[in-house]
């Protein structure tokens, strides 16, 4: 019953600082890196939640579904929203990766 | 100067925006928290009623069946979510290759000989595992996206050339294949992608084969950034083809 409840936990935190860090960053790349740490936290609350210890009965097989489906269309919005930010970055005027955005917020990097 | 950037930052640190949203975050995840305590842990959940349905279902394996047949529906729906995905992807740009020659270590050629055949090898015994053990075609289609990755990442300079058609007919086999199999059993059974009971271990691993095969090309091919160079030429803006879309 622990197990639950600490596997849960994490995926609570983990989904709240993807969340913290997707409103905090104003950066593209970052945004799109805080959606799939939240998408992580969800992941980890399902799964946690199917879990039964060996001596209670079977797992619950339908979260493990909904979580085996949702990793590879996560990948596949990840990059779709890579290809996305990369043209907004291409087409604008607007350089999204210049140290410094126009927020102010952004820390140098590379 | 990095000194410089860690004072800035931790003058930013005390932004009241930021200190007022990490508050907020901190209230959600203390009221999310209790809602997580109340509930009720250790219920069965649907493992008694999917074990009850498992000699109908066509397999052994619980999340196989779960995922393919009495969810059929919406696994079916999201193989169509990578489809489209590929297809935003297409329709944005060519495949940004490196245009300069560059020379191969022999390690890595070497590597990529080895693990090519071995990867695809993995993802088909994992397909055929999905039907009694944990595996599947989600499973084996991203083994066998990683075996398209670790081509594109050597640089291989065939890649360049890989014609369209035959990419276009992979990614669409999951989808096709699915689709006409719900379509089968709407006209034998009445009901969409209702298996009959005596063939759907057969439905099944076909539909896993062919959305295997989609899924490992979907994943590849969105890691190259773009459609292959015979697919639609580049008209409209002009766009830099180095231009950071090396993700």
């Amino acid at each position: 019953m622990i197990t639950n409840f600490l596997y849960s936990f994490c995926g609570l935190f983990v989904f709240f600082m993807g969340f913290f860090a997707l409103i905090a960053c104003s950066h593209p790349l970052r945004k799109i890196l805080a959606v799939n740490v939240m998408s992580t936290g969800v992941f980890l609350i399902l799964v946690a939640g199917a879990y039964r210890p060996a001596s209670v009965g079977d797992i619950d097989p339908v979260p493990h579904a909904m979580v085996l489906t949702g990793i590879v269309v996560s990948v596949s919005v990840t990059a779709l929203a890579l290809i996305l930010a990369c043209r907004v970055q291409e087409t604008s005027n607007l350089s999204l990766l210049r140290p410094k955005s126009i927020n102010g917020r952004e820390e140098s990097e590379d | 100067m990095p000194i410089l950037t860690r004072n800035r930052n931790n003058r930013k640190r005390l932004d009241p925006y930021l200190l007022l949203l990490f508050f907020f975050v901190a209230c959600l995840v203390l009221w999310l928290g209790a809602i997580l305590c109340s509930l009720p842990m250790g219920v069965p959940g649907l493992g008694k009623e999917v074990a009850s349905l498992q000699q109908r279902s066509g397999v052994q394996s619980p999340v196989t069946a779960v995922l393919l047949n009495f969810r059929g529906y919406d696994t079916f729906l999201e193989v169509l979510v990578l489809l489209l995905a590929v297809i935003g992807v297409w329709s944005m740009t060519l495949a940004p290759f490196p245009s300069g020659e560059v020379e191969k270590s022999p390690v890595q050629l070497g590597v990529v000989r080895l693990l090519t055949p071995l990867m695809v090898l993995v993802g088909a015994y994992l397909v055929w595992q999905g039907s009694h053990l944990a595996g599947g075609a989600f499973q084996g289609g991203a083994v066998l996206g990683g075996a398209g990755v670790l081509l594109l990442v050597a640089e291989l300079p065939w890649l360049r050339s890989v014609p369209s058609l035959p990419l276009r007919i992979a990614l669409l086999a999951g989808p096709l294949v699915f689709f006409s199999v719900a379509l089968y059993c709407l006209l034998r059974q009445g009901k969409f992608l209702a298996y009959p009971q005596d063939t759907a271990g057969a439905f099944l691993l076909i539909i896993e084969t062919a959305c295997a095969l989609s899924i490992g090309v979907t994943l590849a091919s969105l890691f190259a950034g773009g459609r292959p160079d015979d697919d639609l030429p580049e008209t409209g803006t002009p766009s830099d083809p180095q231009g950071g879309r090396t993700e």
